[in-house]
Formats: structure tokens, C-alpha cells, sequence
């Protein structure tokens, strides 16, 4: 697949002196899902906003369509839409109004009927005449949301959007993203929600102090960085590890009643069928065993946390 | 030219326009109908005409100018300072505008209304005094000119402010003092030869004098002097604006 956003060598110091992004080379393809995951103050917001135009790069450069950010901006901005992840909005202005706005300041001739369709699918169309100061903090989002996708664009940037949002419009919110992604949209989102990047995102990109830690396919990932463990509760508790086992990455639980098996989860069976075969021989039984996959949420942390 | 997007900020901000119809049109009407009353009527009627002209329809330029003034710094400030301030600027900032496509759509509504606001301030004065207009082409061009003008440089005040005191202040403390001193109420004549002396520096006398020159045809400076300072203060803020959209100062860091 084409990449449709290229990130090169791309580098921030803001103007007090402080270097929000330290080099950043990322590919985003053509109709994916990205989901960029990073603590407070990682650069995602700073990173989005040099590829939206809306802050100037210190060095390096981004291509959108093969467009520079910069140089083509009337290019790239017409295919972008962007959700920002603070709650900004005309509180004096009415839906309809804003939104129609959105669509007239990307060059696009005014088109009611699209406009009527994403207000609808964003469940907005009751209050399409009403101030955006009259509405609620998840409708004011939607709006924002509306606003984004109201000159039709090819990629679409949601800056944490599910920040004080409630169930259902989460769900509501994944239903747009996966028809828009249906039509070929490509989609960056940020969020601190690593449930939400594993539901939805095809590809997890790891930010921290201004460096890209790593980018993967979400699957891959969880393969190769996901430890699985493998947990058997034993008929009768061990006091000691007989010396036969001491090749197996193995830990006895404190009681002594569980035997505790780590491996990558690449490694897969392998291991687990000698393990096994090897406690049969030293007359080692055990009454139940249950394994468990490590999550995203251990593998930004354990990311994370080895940077610091 | 992306005019799709000149024509949705224009139209956008002449929308607020009509929301705040009263703050916007009503108010001036008001202040200078009692600028009528009391200057023109009342205090005017025991003036005595200046160069052959009532005192009342002598002040008329000088009031429409003031409320030009006021009206355009005010509004070209606003309408971009108000979306910096709510944040609602990323759109426009990350939208396929080029800069100069943004200042026409927010400078062009705000002298638009400056002109209607200054057209019905001239049309309440003849209620009140006699008006006759020697050039009216002449006037259009001051008028046309002067609003665009204050316009841009309430956008640059509007860039440069950070918080609503310093929006203001220039309004304010400003314009008003060099309106009043600027020959809106007397010709500078009257003055002692210092304070004429003066007089010259305030750019408003030029305007003031020039745009009575083409309601009366009377003039404190050469009219064609007057139409080279406004001019003048227009390349100013033009090369002002070209700096701080070249620079991205106080909108992109
Ligand atoms: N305009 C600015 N001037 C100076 N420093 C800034 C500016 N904007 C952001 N920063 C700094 O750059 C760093 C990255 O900020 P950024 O907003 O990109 O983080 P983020 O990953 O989006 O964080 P969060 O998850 O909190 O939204 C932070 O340390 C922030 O303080
Ligand atoms: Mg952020």
C-alpha cells in the first residue's frame, strides 16, 4: 500500500527553546487505522499540528499525497480533517451554521445535503439549529467531529476524541470511524485509552519525549512484544524447583501451590509441550492451568517505563 | 484564490454582524445623534459658521469619520481576535487559505459594516443639519480607503493582543484623542501656530480634512496631500501584515 503521509527526519523546538519532537520518521498507509499512543506531553498533539499546518516545522519535512506541508498547503490542508483534542468551538454560532463553515473555508461550494447527512450520522440533526453553547460537552465533540468531515477528507485527524465521552458515543464514534474507513479514509487518532487502539487500530505507534519507540502492526506487536504466561495450579505444593525444570523460565508461587511459565509469545508451544512432558517425568501433576496474554496497556508501560 | 473560503468568512462575519445588530448599528446612531443635539443644535447654533458653513454640517465629516475610525479598529480587531481567544482559529489556521485570503474575508467585513455604520451616521446627520456633498466620488474613495485601512489595523491590533485589555486599548486611548484633536470639531485655523504645528503629525487631521474637502470644499491640508497619507498609513499596515504573515508572529508557532 502507498503511504499517504510521510514523515521525515521531522524535528520541533517551540519558541522558548524546548524540543517537543526529536526526529520523527513515520509512514502512514493509505486507508488505515493509526492509533499513536504516548503519555502527557510525548509530542502527539505538536506532531499532528505540523502535518495540519498549524504549527511550523523546525526541521525535516512531511509529505501528504506526495504534497509538501508547507510548500503545496492548499493541497495537503484540502484532504485533511482535523478533531482537535481541546473543545474549541463559536458558542454563539448554530450547528448548521459551523459546520457549513467548516466545508465553505476548505474551498468546497456549499452542499446541504452532505451536510445534513454527517449531522445525521453523528446524531446531530435534532439540534442543527441550536447555539453550540446550548449543547453538551460529548454533543460539542460530535460537532467538532462534524466539522472535520464536512469538506470530505481523505484523512482524517482525532486528537484524543474520546476524552469525556460516554459509552455510547464511543460507540456511536467507532461506527463513523469504521464507515469512513469502509469509503477509504485513512485515520490518525491519539488516545491514552490502549483499549481503544487494540479494538480499532490496524497499526500502534509509541511516542515518548519527542521520539517515535516504535511502530507496528497492532497484531504483530502484540506477538512479538506480548509475554504470555502460562499458570498451573498444582495438585500437591512444591517446596523447591527440582533442578530437571531450571531450563524453563519457571517460578514457583509463594505457596508453593502454583507453578508460574513466562515465554514470549512468539516462542509459542514449543516450550510449553517439553515443559510439559517434563513435569510428567519428575511426577509433577498439576489439577488446572490457565494462560494469559499480555495486554497493550503492559506493553506501553513496560515501553514506556524502560525509556525513563 | 480560494474563494470559496473568502466568501465563508465574509459571510460568517457579517452573520455576527446582524446577531449583535444592536451593539453594531444602534449604538453609534445613538452617540452621534446626541453629538447633534448637542453640538450642532444646541452649542452649534450659538457658533458661528466656519468658512460659510453651520457649525453643525461642518462637524458632520469629522463625527462619520470618528465612528469610521472607531467602527472599523474595532471590528477588524474582533473578528480575528475573538477565534484566537476561543481557540475556534485552528480551523482557519489549518484550513487551504493562504493568509491574504483570510485578511480579505475578515478586513472585507469589517469595512463593510464601518461603511454601512458611516453611511447611516450620514444619513441620520441630514436629519439634523443641512449636507451637501461637492464630490461624491471623491468622498466614496475616502470613505472606501479609510475604512480598509483602520480595518487592517485593527487586524494587526487583533493579532498583537493577548488579552481583551490590550484589544481595547488602542480604541480606547487612542483614536478618540487624536479624533478630537484631529480638526473634527474646528478647523485647525483656531489653533495657535504651535499647536497647528502639531496638528500635522496626527495622521486623522488628513483624513478629517480631506473628506470635508469633498462634502464643502474646504480643506486644512491640500486634499491631494490627504489622499496620500491615507495611502501612506495603508502601505504601512500592508508591510506590517506582510511581516507578520511571513513570520506566522502570535498565529503559528
Ligand atoms: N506552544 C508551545 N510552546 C512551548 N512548548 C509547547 C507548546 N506546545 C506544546 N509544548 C510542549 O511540547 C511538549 C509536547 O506537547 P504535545 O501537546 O505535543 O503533547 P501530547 O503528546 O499531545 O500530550 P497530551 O497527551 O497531554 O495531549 C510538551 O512538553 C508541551 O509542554
Ligand atoms: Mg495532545
Amino acid at each position: 500500500m502507498a503511504s499517504v503521509v510521510s514523515i521525515q527526519n521531522l524535528t520541533k523546538t517551540y519558541g522558548n527553546g524546548f524540543e517537543a519532537l526529536k526526529g520523527i520518521d513515520l509512514e502512514i498507509e493509505e486507508g488505515e487505522i493509526l492509533a499513536l499512543l504516548g503519555p502527557n506531553g510525548a509530542g502527539k498533539t505538536t506532531l499532528i499540528s505540523i502535518v495540519c499546518g498549524l504549527v511550523n516545522p523546525s526541521g525535516g519535512k512531511v509529505l501528504v499525497g506526495g504534497y509538501d506541508v508547507v510548500r503545496d498547503f492548499r493541497q495537503t490542508r484540502a484532504m485533511i480533517g482535523l478533531v482537535p483534542q481541546e473543545l474549541t468551538t463559536d458558542m454563539f454560532e448554530t450547528v448548521w451554521n459551523t459546520v457549513s463553515f467548516s466545508r465553505g473555508v476548505h474551498g468546497k461550494k456549499p452542499n446541504p445535503e452532505l451536510v445534513e447527512s454527517v449531522l445525521k450520522d453523528l446524531s446531530l440533526w435534532a439540534k442543527k439549529d441550536n447555539m453550540l453553547r446550548e449543547l453538551s460537552g460529548g454533543m460539542k465533540r460530535r460537532v467538532l467531529i462534524a466539522k472535520a468531515l464536512a469538506h470530505e477528507p481523505q484523512i482524517l485527524f482525532l486528537d484524543e476524541p474520546t476524552a469525556g465521552v460516554d459509552v455510547n458515543l464511543r460507540r456511536e464514534m467507532w461506527q463513523v470511524v469504521e464507515r469512513l474507513r469502509e469509503n477509504g479514509v485513512t485515520i490518525i487518532l491519539t488516545t491514552h485509552y490502549i483499549e481503544e487502539a487494540e479494538e480499532i487500530a490496524d497499526r500502534v505507534g509509541v511516542i515518548n519525549g519527542g521520539k517515535l519507540l516504535l511502530i507496528e502492526e497492532k497484531t504483530a506487536l502484540m506477538k512479538k512484544l506480548g509475554r504470555k504466561q502460562l499458570r498451573l495450579e498444582l495438585a500437591e505444593p512444591l517446596k523447591i524447583l527440582p533442578d530437571s525444570l531450571s531450563p524453563y523460565n519457571l517460578t514457583l508461587s509463594e505457596d508453593g501451590a502454583a507453578l508460574l511459565h513466562e515465554y514470549k509469545g512468539e516462542e509459542g508451544d514449543g516450550s510449553i509441550a517439553s515443559l510439559l512432558s517434563m513435569l510428567q517425568a519428575e511426577n509433577i501433576h498439576f489439577r488446572d492451568l490457565s494462560t494469559r496474554q499480555s495486554s497493550l496497556e503492559d506493553i506501553f508501560v513496560a515501553l514506556v517505563g524502560e525509556q525513563a | 484564490m480560494n474563494v470559496e473560503a473568502i466568501k465563508s468568512i465574509y459571510f460568517f462575519e457579517m452573520a455576527r454582524m446582524r446577531r449583535t445588530l444592536l451593539q453594531s448599528v444602534i449604538s453609534p446612531v445613538i452617540t452621534t445623534s446626541l453629538y447633534f443635539i448637542v453640538f450642532g443644535t444646541a452649542i452649534g447654533s450659538r457658533i458661528q459658521s466656519i468658512e460659510g458653513v453651520s457649525y453643525g454640517s461642518f462637524i458632520t465629516p469629522g463625527l462619520i469619520m470618528l465612528t469610521l475610525l472607531t467602527q472599523c479598529i474595532g471590528n477588524g480587531s474582533i473578528g480575528i481576535y475573538f477565534p484566537k481567544f476561543t481557540g475556534t482559529i485552528y480551523e482557519i489556521l489549518s484550513a487551504p487559505v493562504a493568509m491574504t485570503e483570510i485578511l480579505i474575508g475578515y478586513v472585507g467585513a469589517a469595512a463593510s459594516k464601518g461603511l454601512i455604520i458611516g453611511l447611516i451616521i450620514l444619513a441620520t446627520a441630514s436629519f439634523f443639519v443641512d449636507i451637501s456633498i461637492a464630490h461624491p466620488f471623491v468622498m466614496a474613495v475616502f470613505l472606501v480607503l479609510t475604512a480598509v485601512t483602520f480595518s487592517l489595523f485593527g487586524f494587526i491590533i487583533g493579532i498583537w493582543a493577548k488579552n481583551f485589555e490590550q484589544l481595547n486599548i488602542v480604541p480606547m486611548l487612542v483614536v478618540p484623542p487624536l479624533t478630537f484633536l484631529g480638526g473634527s470639531f474646528y478647523s485647525i485655523d483656531m489653533l495657535p501656530p504651535f499647536w497647528q504645528a502639531v496638528s500635522h503629525f496626527n495622521p486623522v487631521l488628513y483624513l478629517v480634512s480631506g473628506f470635508r474637502w469633498s462634502f464643502y470644499e474646504i480643506a486644512d491640508v491640500n486634499p491631494l496631500l490627504s489622499l496620500g497619507m491615507v495611502g501612506l498609513f495603508l502601505a504601512i499596515c500592508l508591510s506590517i501584515l506582510g511581516w507578520i504573515f511571513h513570520t506566522g508572529y502570535r498565529l503559528r508557532s
